[in-house]
């Protein structure tokens, strides 16, 4: 079951391989959306039976017994929620990208290929298996943004990015191999670690591991001070890549703390759990600060990624704080972690469309050049609104119930950096408040090429289509979050459990 | 492991029959028309299967050394089987370049020759069978190198002539200067000798041989005739100097520092660590400004050397070590022979020359990312498994610096393959631009091995069981 809903875009992608391209943009576009919506359909079969606890529709097979790899697929509560959001954005994407003029194909082939990579992320149980989607992430995503961003700054951004995420992946690489080698019998499989606890001791082989862990980590999420190469990447990839890289590949940081660095370094979590409250806090304030500075829409958005993940960390910081007899506070931490990335995911990818959405008609994101498109672009201005208070953490929307849970859970632990963190809710308030002054009232006013008007027209069906569903799910789950957290509750529970052993 | 020693020259058929094969050859060669000289590469080729039915038979008794200097086991073995496969691809891939030319059969028959010797480095047991097998390995190859006799081709040789002369004379000296000191030639004996002799001596002898071996592994710092070879002579010709000497030269340098120098007398693992460093970084450092795919290939050889030698420093000291250095050859082997083989299509040497072609030729393109993305070791090739082994091997063994040392040049390697294969996927500038037919025969063999190094990833679990890696 696993492995089709994984293999399945990469099936579909080799069919179409031997399509001709000539069939242009509906077709391929058209399989993508229709192989998104199988994929979803899956996952929710897959929701529908979940085990109460441990994992389900676990898969094992021997891959490189002697090394201790093995393909071992499995979901729990705290991948299931982040699976369910890859079908979402990667279908919403889809839909996007039914107007796809440059090379549809190709696109949809990446696309396709990055959609398994980025389903087996979140579904593997194996150090290696994980890594190899950690890495084919980083490729296809390459691909993405050097061969369908603009000009040679998008091929410099697409370096950048490679080289810096590479960086990374090659820290986690070291990361598993101290893992794997601190088990009597070397192993990668992370179930097997979690119940070996074989750094429990801590010290410094422990603190290295994490160490290293928490670099390969840290660049993807991003966190400050490893968060340099998201912004040019996101302004250079086009608006599809954007989506998948704020939605879905950041995420696999964040998933990465909570499925592999806690589990299986909690003694060294516990050691250094300040270390990470401080580097989600500066994350925090840092990215929204740096976001509230910029006058490029898209830059905006992707320190605002920054300073949303850097609560996550703020969370998973504090779950490793709060004495043992604090339960319901590092409860509250850990579910509001896993629920602001699923919130983030959607909301995000939805603003990164919207982004595109803008660039397509004024070939710019500079928030300077629009003014006055809640008269002109309605449809438009009304989603960038609903999308931007979802963002900044409106009661109603997911963000909401996220961040209010991470605040929670963590004030007992970490109050100087809750409150401080609290702040950045304020700043992203104020900079989306911003953003929409500056764009949506006043005069009209659209970027004009020389000496004609451009058409300048609303949303179409693709672009409506596709945005709308995103942002109706990320009010849904701000407003009825049970059916969510109740996944989510009793595998974060296992995850405290097991930090604090 | 209970080892006896015999002189049944039935165990080394393999050997034999690429020996057989290359004297058949050469003298039927010279009564063949050229039009029909395709036959003897043929007949080159049912050998070299010939060859890997019997390695794979033979690999089912136990270990042995014959001769008194010969020792089959897992590595030779593995030896024989990497090679002889390199062997057949060098062989198809050379179809467009060598057929019809004058010295079509010299081609298959100095590489046969050479892949004896490579084979006969890996076995060596003893001294002097060390010194022979090097001899082996390298005038056949000499001679290869010049096999073109045109442009750079001669200049190349002439250099790779010259370089190995001086090292087969350190390796001579070295060998001398060992036997002095222990008083035996037999690895094993060495070994005691040494732990009783005087390890000065015995140091300043194991690095003149170990320089030997490093010339014919390419590695630095005795490496300054790959680029010009890579370069300067044609693909598959490059292919097979950059590939075939290597396999044999790491297994020999393996297994000369495992069992026949005391790490207590001589600190080789240290040496061996700094080569390696040495090795990576240098070659990386020059493949930067490469503007030549084929000099780029030949630094990142030099390179990939660097990351081999890492399971060679921890020899012994961790079970995981012989079994990462073979499969990361196997992988290099196979990944290398398809980076060349794509220029060989190609007829292309400036890396720009490749904008657009996943344009002309998607498949050669894709085989194109996964050779050069499994050099650099991305999941799922070979080589990304074998990089796996290789620094999970050497972090076993202690060797944790080298480990970050590795990995920061296989970040820095990145950055250069990308060079090569982001053009690729550009569109052309310019489609009027004439552009060689591409060679079919070298496209065959580019599009097999890069498919098979992503087979040899995912199936690197069975191959590392067979060669003795346990758990």
């Amino acid at each position: 079951m696993l492995s089709l809903i994984v293999f399945l875009p990469a099936l579909v992608a080799l069919a179409l391989s031997v399509l001709p391209a000539r069939l242009g943009p509906r077709a391929f576009a058209g399989a993508w959306t229709a192989t998104g919506l199988a994929q979803l359909a899956l996952v929710l079969a897959l929701w529908t039976d979940l085990p109460a606890s441990g994992y389900g529709a676990v898969e094992r097979r021997e891959w490189i017994p002697s090394a201790g790899i093995s393909y071992h697929l499995g979901v729990d509560g705290l991948s299931l929620p982040l699976l369910a959001l890859t079908a979402v954005v990667f279908t919403a994407t889809a839909v996007h990208s039914w107007r796809q003029a440059d090379r549809p194909k190709n696109f949809v082939l990446v696309f396709l290929a990055l959609q398994t990579v980025s389903t087996g992320l979140f579904v593997s149980l194996d150090l290696i298996l994980f890594f190899l989607f950690f890495d084919l992430s980083i490729v296809f995503m390459y691909f993405v943004i050097a061969g369908w961003g603009i000009g040679a700054p998008a091929r410099e951004a697409a370096l950048t990015f490679f080289l810096y995420t590479f960086l990374g992946s090659l820290a986690l690489l070291l990361g598993f191999i101290l893992l794997a080698l601190a088990a009597d019998t070397p192993t990668f499989d992370i179930p097997e670690l979690a119940a070996l606890n074989p750094l429990a001791g801590g010290g410094t082989y422990a603190a290295l591991t994490l160490l290293a862990l928490g670099i390969g980590l840290g660049v993807k999420t991003p966190v400050f001070p490893f968060h340099t190469w998201l912004p040019p990447a996101h302004t250079e990839a086009p608006a599809a890549g954007s989506a998948i890289l704020a939605g879905i590949l950041l995420k696999m940081g964040t998933y990465g703390f909570v499925r592999i660095a806690m589990p299986l370094l909690p003694a060294g979590w516990r050691q250094f759990a300040l270390a990470f409250v401080v580097i989600g806090v500066i994350s925090v304030v840092w990215g929204a600060l740096v976001a509230l500075a910029q006058n490029d829409l898209k830059r905006m958005i992707a320190y605002t990624s920054i300073n949303h993940m850097g609560y996550v960390l703020l969370a998973l910081g504090a779950a490793g704080m709060v004495s043992a007899d604090n339960e319901q506070a590092r409860q509250l931490a850990t579910t509001g972690a896993v629920y602001q990335m699923v919130s983030h995911g959607l909301i995000t990818a939805a603003l990164f469309l919207l982004a595109g959405a803008l660039h397509t008609r004024g070939h710019t994101y500079t928030m300077s050049a629009y003014s006055g498109l809640a008269t002109r672009t309605p449809h438009f201005a009304a989603l960038f609104s609903v999308a931007a208070f979802a963002s900044l953490g409106l009661p109603g929307f997911s963000g909401f119930i996220a961040e209010f849970q991470i605040l929670a859970g963590a004030l007992t632990a970490t109050p100087v950096a809750t409150v401080i963190a609290a702040t950045g809710i304020l700043i992203t308030a104020a900079l989306f408040l911003l953003a929409i002054s500056r764009m949506l009232t006043g005069p009209v006013r659209t970027p004009d090429a020389p000496g004609t008007p451009r058409p300048f027209p609303d949303l179409s069906a693709p672009e409506l289509l596709s945005i709308t569903p995103l942002l109706a799910l990320a009010t849904v789950l701000g407003l009825l979050p049970r059916p969510v957290l109740d996944v989510i509750e009793p595998a974060a529970r296992t995850l405290n459990d097991l930090v604090a052993r | 492991m209970g080892m006896s020693v015999n002189s049944d020259p039935a165990a080394l058929v393999p050997e034999i029959t690429l020996l057989v094969s290359a004297v058949t050859g050469l003298l039927a060669g010279a009564w063949t028309p050229r039009e029909r000289q395709g036959t003897i590469h043929v007949l080159a080729a049912l050998a070299t299967v010939v060859g890997l039915v019997a390695t794979a038979l033979a690999a089912r008794q136990p270990d042995e050394t014959v001769f008194g200097t010969y020792v089959l086991d897992t590595a030779t073995h593995t030896t024989r089987a990497i090679v002889l496969v390199a062997v057949l691809a060098l062989i198809a891939l050379s179809r467009d370049t060598v057929a019809g030319h004058k010295r079509e059969t010299e081609f298959v028959v100095l590489l046969q020759l050479g892949a004896l010797g490579s084979i006969a480095l890996a076995g060596a047991g003893d001294l002097i069978m060390l010194f022979a097998a090097f001899l082996l390995a390298s005038v056949p190859f000499y001679a290869l190198a010049g096999w073109a006799k045109q442009g750079r081709a001669t200049e190349a040789a002439l250099k790779y002539y010259l370089a190995g002369a001086l090292a087969g004379v350190t390796t001579a000296a070295g060998v001398t200067i060992l036997f002095g000191v222990a008083g035996a030639t037999d690895y094993e004996k060495v070994a005691d000798g040494i732990s009783r002799g005087p390890a000065a001596a015995a140091a300043v002898g194991l690095i003149a041989v170990l320089a030997g071996l490093a010339f014919k592994a390419g590695a630095v710092p005795a490496h300054f005739w790959v680029p010009d070879i890579a370069e300067g002579t044609p693909p598959p010709v490059a292919a097979a100097l950059t590939t075939v000497p290597k396999i044999g030269a790491l297994v020999a340098f393996y297994r000369l520092l495992d069992t026949a120098i005391p790490a207590a007398a001589i600190d080789w693992r240290l040496i061996t660590a700094v080569l390696a460093t040495a090795g990576m970084t240098l070659g990386n450092l020059a493949a930067f400004a490469q503007t030549s795919a084929l000099r780029m290939l030949g630094y990142s050889t030099v390179s990939q050397v660097g990351y081999l030698l890492m399971a060679v420093a921890v020899a012994g000291r961790t079970p995981l070590a012989q079994p990462a250095l073979l499969l990361y050859l196997a992988a290099y082997a196979l990944t290398n022979i398809a980076g060349f083989a794509v220029v060989a299509t190609t007829h292309e040497h400036r890396i720009d020359r490749y904008r657009g072609l996943f344009h002309r030729d998607p498949l050669l393109a894709l085989a194109l990312t996964v050779a050069l993305l499994g050099l650099v070791g991305t999941p799922p090739t070979a080589v990304f498994v074998g990089k796996l082994e290789i620094f999970t091997a050497a972090m076993d063994g202690g060797l944790a610096w080298l480990v970050v040392i590795a990995a920061l040049n296989t970040l820095a390697s990145l950055f250069y393959y990308l060079r090569w294969i982001t053009p690729a996927f550009r569109p052309a500038e310019d489609d009027s631009a004439a552009v060689t037919p591409p060679s079919r025969w070298a496209r065959a063999v580019a599009l097999t091995t890069a498919a098979l190094t992503l087979l040899l990833g995912i199936g690197s679990g069975i191959v590392l069981n067979a060669l003795g890696a346990s758990g």
